[in-house]
């Protein structure tokens, strides 16, 4: 049976001011999954926990946030704290028994560069080879 | 403050798994501080809760409450703007607000989500560390404020034991001795003669060996 997963993305405004170009066209020529929805935040030091968990509690079958590079937060901590959110959503997720790996953080250069499709490509695979959320199964 | 931290979250499903309402009650005080059982926790808390019963196939209902504290009567009657709403309640306070429900509300159930740990400190942030046992008898005037019997390993009252090494405790290598560290601060302090006091054999019965303690003053009774 196919399975078209739902994967939400929750990326800064600088990392992904580009990608929202020509209406996000240009990303989709790119080849980023059309099956990724993508949430914008001022910045993913914003991202609490219980927004993380919300997506899942909403049907997504995975999810991944895209900040700034460690070293090059426009907000100095943002990503970093965004990142420690997500570690701590892995081992919440663990605690359910369920794979750590259907959330990701990701630290990219602001703007459109390969490696923020690349990133999308990375996580809709991930999640075809894990299969549906079990929490919606 | 009182310091707590989330039980695992197999242990808090097993609990409410034949429940089909709950309310998650959070404390706005302690708990709050150490970020164990304040609103943001108590949300994550409940999200877990329903992403845990799904996974089990079931759908739980949950609802979301707070209270200024759970140690007090006056604030344990708000609980009654929920009633009817819940089957079960998770506190999501210390230990102290668990018993006061149990006591005050004897036709609820209620369950704590947190393990109660310690009375303690935020050392730095998202780091807590014990500071005080609650003995009932404070010997800190003697040991230039810092506290052996919560701190010291052992709860020697006339150390180092002389298992310590650099300043370290030979219990836990990443925990000072705090012997060494009262040492040292007496003697910045000037007062490094005050260590050569035998302190007595400790009359252990204010720290609760004795059953529950009670604090009365009667100035303040009705």
């Amino acid at each position: 049976m196919s399975f078209e997963p739902k994967i939400i993305l929750f990326s800064c405004h600088y990392t992904s001011q580009q990608s929202c170009a020509e209406q996000g066209t240009e990303l989709q020529l790119l080849g980023f999954p059309k099956n990724i929805t993508m949430i914008r935040v001022p910045c993913t030091g914003k991202i609490q926990v219980t927004s993380l968990l919300k997506a899942f509690e909403d049907g997504a079958d995975g999810v991944f946030v895209v900040g700034c590079p460690v070293d090059g937060c426009h907000n100095v901590k943002g990503s970093v704290r965004a990142a420690k959110r997500v570690a701590a959503v892995k081992k919440a997720l663990e605690e359910l028994d369920v794979e750590a790996g259907r959330i990701e953080m990701f630290h990219l250069p602001r703007g459109l560069h390969p490696e923020f499709v690349a990133a999308g490509v990375t996580m809709d695979t991930k999640i075809r080879a894990l299969g549906p959320s079990p929490f919606h199964r | 403050m009182i310091v707590a931290e989330r039980k695992p979250m197999a242990e808090i499903i097993e609990m409410v798994r034949d429940c089909a309402k709950i309310l998650v009650l959070s404390c706005r005080g302690c708990v709050t501080v150490c970020s164990a059982g304040g609103e943001r926790e108590a949300a994550a808390l409940a999200s877990l809760i329903r992403l845990g019963l799904k996974k089990q196939g079931k759908d739980i209902q949950v609802i979301e409450g707070s209270l200024v504290r759970q140690c007090d009567k006056e604030y344990i009657d708000g609980i009654d703007q929920w009633n009817g709403q819940y089957d079960a309640i998770v506190s999501t306070a210390c230990g102290v607000g668990v018993n006061f429900i149990a006591n005050l509300r004897p036709e609820a159930v209620v369950y704590p989500a947190l393990n109660t740990t310690f009375f303690g400190g935020s050392a730095e942030q998202g780091i807590w560390m014990e500071q005080c046992a609650g003995c009932g008898d404070c010997v800190l005037h003697l040991t230039g404020g810092l506290c052996p019997v919560a701190r010291c390993a052992k709860s020697l009252m006339n150390g180092p034991c002389g298992g310590s090494v650099g300043g370290k405790c030979e219990i836990n290598k990443e925990t000072e001795c705090i012997w060494q560290s009262i040492h040292d601060r007496l003697g910045g302090l000037g007062k490094k003669a005050q260590m050569e006091t035998i302190a007595p054999i400790r009359d252990w019965s204010t720290a609760g060996h004795g059953g529950p303690r009670k604090t009365v003053r009667a100035d303040l009774t009705i």
